[in-house]
């Protein structure tokens, strides 16, 4: 007699409980998301067509991406060479262990120093009229500009990520090098291995998928930022997000369906690239567990 | 001059002096079992064997060679941790081949060596498998293979077995000590199971608080052990307290009854009482002929082991446990019941404090 | 030769961090010839824009906070106690916000609620003011749950949901005076994190025209010198305090546990 009614009220009574979260998430992540990739595949008719896809094989396009793509590379590998020595530093043996609360305390703050901000230090320090550009040219004659050095580029763009990446990897990175056991490391030894032997052949193959996952990562981080670009070098700089930030202003590219494409685009790059950390993530705990 | 030679080792962290004037001289081929509680510093000399702990003073020498300065990976020793020690990244026969491969060797000799290994270890299929697919015993065996594959002069065990379940334990303990019969290398085995110790070791060093309490066969240790923390260390014991009766000939009384001590002369004088142990086996259940005397005893307890019943009783006032083989035909005492027991001074153990 | 380069590896990294910190800080105590001032600062601080937008974005990280702990801590609960099975689900979910870029995001809200759409949140100042909000619980989304997740991990949710219930006390009272004092550390975690996130935020308040910080200080940065330093010294002090919040209510919470 009871059953069928506590039954019924019960399971609507438990999915209750989590709508609110699926409606804001359905409302407010998942349907705008939808509504993008749907209409990176329509015409203004809404009819079905891949020619949006095709038509962002332009040169402009194209060239976006691929600075894109080359700026968030380069800082995302910059960024976990950097970040894994500096890592390896406060970790392994007892070099500079002491500096490890700091360090970490201080990468929690820099990793989320993004934006706008970041880009005025730069400016402050490294750009045209930077402290660091001035005392070079008037102390020393070094003239960055003619070495090639210009904070308004796509390289100058790429240290300035490099900001908030390398602590993104040292954050990441430094507990997968707490969890190199030392009886790897004394057993590699005792087997007769010298320590590069040992770092070759068993710590560094161990740590490579967190490596690259974590470098997949901060490849998608990269890829999606906006703000520094833009306070950094303003709309001239032709890269993925700032042609999409003003295709949104502004419809630059004359079609919204094309704008449409090419945010699919971003989200098709930066989805691989978190897909690839997270199977290399799975991949090592595999290994450890 | 023996194989491998420890010489007044001793190891302080900051204040602690951890290992103290530590001397043992270890025979080729010999298995030598470290013994003694959690923290008595037996890894810590194991750990200075290896290499990967320098001694505050005192030497180590291997086949004549001093190499108390000589670095780890080049002392060619084998070695087998507590757990999880395999290289996770490698297969099972990566794994046994790291040792040549980083020697050097070339890949024809390392494959040969890598089979000859796992079938030693009985696990010949499975050099594909990573060792996350391995069980813990497997994983272990895979870790004395890698050990050994290298042929080195000397292998060292800390406590490998000791992350198993009981039935591989015993298993696994009895395949280590026949691969090392077979190869004739000298180890080193550190645990603080007194029963693996004496089932697998040629001798038994008995550590406490860094020094080496007593160093002699298993039959020795058990049944003469020299200190009351040996004795009370391996095995279990009954202690009663014996009046002197003659110290020359070292008869003592024992709830009226006379028996004689094996080790007369006593340092006592006659009517002083005297500390004296009995293992359980040694108080035999019912009349026996060859016994020297004849006590009535309470049963308080009993414990079915199987092949062995283990009563506790009061015993001439001392609380006792004794062991009696189970017969089919013979059911154990009841508890509350009283029961003959037969014991002999000759079996009697005089501990020094 | 291994601490050689430990060592240099070190040091390259915290020139390269100083480096920045030191010449904004140094540019913006620069704006009066030949002296260091606070001039830059005080230009900055007496702008009415700058009041207005630095207001607008407070007020806008408050409100996220509030939502988001209304919209995360319930939710965390109930996969925890009752849905379980739901909980890769969920996780997923809260995590796709740093796989899709915030301006794809943004892009999508700007036509799926346009002034002719079923809902027209655009179409208005406030509208526009609640769509950045739930733009703005979207980013914070992924550190929020984390948090507060890990903070349930600690307790016994199912147990002090019984003992509550056998008290009588309804599903309100339970989240409010029973789980959330619980996660309170791991709840101001993500509330200060969301708080570091939103008030500098570029993206998305641009792209909707609302008047916040994060397009106040890209606008200054295209007209004065001196100023945007002054700004970025302002929002990395600002970043470090949260963080430091953070790690004082961690080290907080970890104590009153110690104690309980
Ligand atoms: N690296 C070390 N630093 C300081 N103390 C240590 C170190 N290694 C071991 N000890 C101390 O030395 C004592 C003996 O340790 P160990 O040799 O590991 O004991 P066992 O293996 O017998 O359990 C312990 O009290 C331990 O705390
Ligand atoms: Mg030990």
């Amino acid at each position: 007699m009871a059953k069928p009614v506590t039954l019924s009220q019960h399971l609507p009574l438990r999915w209750l409980g989590v709508l609110p979260f699926f409606a804001f998430a359905v409302l407010f992540l998942i349907l705008p998301t939808l509504y993008i990739v749907i209409g990176a595949f329509r015409t203004p008719q809404g009819d079905f067509t891949l020619d949006n896809i095709i038509g962002l094989n332009t040169p402009t396009i194209r060239n976006a991406y691929w600075i894109s793509v080359k700026i968030s590379f380069w800082s995302a590998l910059l960024g976990c060479v950097i970040g894994f020595a500096m890592a390896a530093a406060i970790t392994v043996g007892n070099t500079a262990k002491g500096l490890r609360n700091p360090l970490m305390t201080f990468s929690g703050v820099a990793s989320n120093f993004a934006g706008v901000p970041l880009a005025f230090a730069f400016i402050a320090t490294v750009g045209p009229a930077g402290i660091i550009t001035l005392y070079l040219r008037t102390e020393f004659g070094i003239n960055l500009r003619a070495y090639g050095w210009n904070l308004l580029s796509a390289w100058g763009l790429t240290v300035t990520y490099l900001f908030f990446q390398i602590p993104l990897m040292i954050l990441i990175i430094t507990p997968a090098l707490d969890g190199l056991k030392r009886e790897w490391r004394e057993a590699a030894a005792i087997l007769g291995a010298t320590g590069p032997q040992y770092w070759r052949m068993v710590g560094f193959p161990i740590l490579l998928p967190s490596i690259l996952g974590t470098m997949a990562l901060l490849f998608a981080n990269a890829f999606g930022a906006v703000a520094t670009a833009i306070a950094l070098t303003g709309p001239s700089l032709n890269i993925a997000p700032i042609l999409l930030f003003a295709q949104i202003r502004g419809d630059v590219l004359g079609s919204p369906n094309l704008g449409y494409a090419l945010a699919f685009g971003m989200i098709v790059i930066t989805g691989l690239a978190n897909a690839l950390y997270i199977w290399l993530r799975a991949r090592s705990e595999r290994w450890l567990k | 001059m023996s194989f491998l030679t420890l010489t007044h080792l001793e190891k302080t962290f900051g204040q602690n002096r951890v290992v103290k004037d530590f001397t043992l001289d270890i025979e080729k081929g010999e298995f030598i079992s470290l013994l003694g509680p959690s923290g008595c510093g037996k890894t810590t000399v194991l750990r200075m064997v290896a290499g990967f702990e320098q001694p505050t003073a005192g030497d180590i020498t291997i086949d004549g060679k001093d190499v108390t300065g000589l670095a780890a990976n080049s002392r060619n020793i084998g070695m087998m941790f507590q757990a999880y020690a395999l290289f996770p990244n490698m297969t099972v026969a990566d794994n046994v081949a790291f040792g040549l491969k980083v020697k050097g060797a070339p890949r024809a000799e390392r494959e040969a060596r890598v089979a000859e290994m796992l079938a030693l270890i009985g696990l010949s299929d499975l050099g594909g498998r990573y060792p996350f697919q391995l069980s813990g015993g497997q994983q272990q065996r895979v870790a004395l293979a890698r050990a050994l594959a290298p042929r080195p002069s000397v292998l060292l065990l800390d406590e490998p077995l000791s992350a198993l379940d009981a039935k591989v334990r015993v298993s696994l303990r009895n395949q280590i000590r026949q691969i090392q019969q077979d190869l004739g290398i000298t180890t080193i085995f550190v645990t603080h199971d007194q029963e693996e110790a004496m089932s697998i070791s040629d001798r038994i060093v008995v550590m406490n608080g860094g020094v080496a309490e007593q160093v002699g066969a298993p039959f020795e240790i058990y049944n003469r052990p020299r200190t009351k923390f040996v004795a009370n260390f391996v095995g279990t014991l009954n202690t009663f307290e014996v009046e002197v009766a003659d110290p020359a000939s070292g008869r003592v009384t024992l709830a009226g009854q006379s028996l004689t001590l094996p080790d007369a002369p006593l340092a006592a004088r006659a009517g002083e009482t005297l500390s004296v142990a009995l293992r359980p086996e040694a108080l035999r259940l019912g009349r026996q002929p060859d016994a020297e005397s004849l006590l009535t005893a309470q049963v308080t307890d009993v414990h079915f082991m199987g092949s062995v019943i283990r009563l506790k009783a009061d015993l001439a006032g001392a609380a006792v446990s004794l062991d009696t083989f189970n017969r089919p035909d013979t059911p154990p005492p009841v508890v509350g019941s009283a029961v003959e027991v037969s014991l002999s001074g000759r079996d009697f153990i005089l501990l020094k404090a | 030769m291994t601490r050689l380069f430990a060592w240099g590896a070190l040091l390259t990294g915290i020139v390269f961090f100083l480096l920045p910190l030191y010449g904004m800080t140094e540019f913006s105590l620069r704006m009066r010839r030949g002296v260091y001032s606070l001039d830059a600062y005080r230009a900055v601080l007496v702008d009415p824009q700058f009041q207005a937008t630095f207001g607008y974005s407070v007020v806008m990280a408050l409100f996220t906070i509030a939502f988001g702990i209304l919209l995360v801590v319930p939710t965390a609960y109930w996969v925890r106690l009752k849905m379980p099975e739901l909980r890769p689900v969920v996780e997923f979910i809260t995590l796709l916000p740093l796989v899709i870029p915030a301006i794809v995001i943004v892009f999508g809200y700007i036509r799926l609620y346009n002034t002719s759409s079923w809902l027209p949140l655009t179409g208005s100042a406030m509208g526009t003011n609640i769509l950045l909000m739930f733009g703005y619980a979207t980013l914070a989304l992924p550190y929020m749950y984390r948090a507060v997740d890990t903070g349930l991990r600690t307790i016994d949710v199912g147990t002090l949901t019984e003992a509550a219930q056998s008290l009588g006390a309804g599903w309100g009272t339970i989240l409010s005076r029973i789980i959330l004092p619980n996660v309170l550390g791991a709840v101001l975690s993500g509330a200060f994190l969301t708080f570091a996130i939103v008030i500098g935020e570029f993206t998305m308040a641009a792209l909707l025209n609302r008047p916040a910080f994060g397009p106040y200080m890209q606008i200054l940065g295209a007209n004065r010198a001196y100023e945007p330093s002054a700004l970025a010294v302002i929002a990395f002090a600002i970043t470090w305090a949260c963080m430091g919040l953070i790690q004082l209510v961690t080290r907080f919470s970890k104590h009153e546990r110690a104690k309980a």
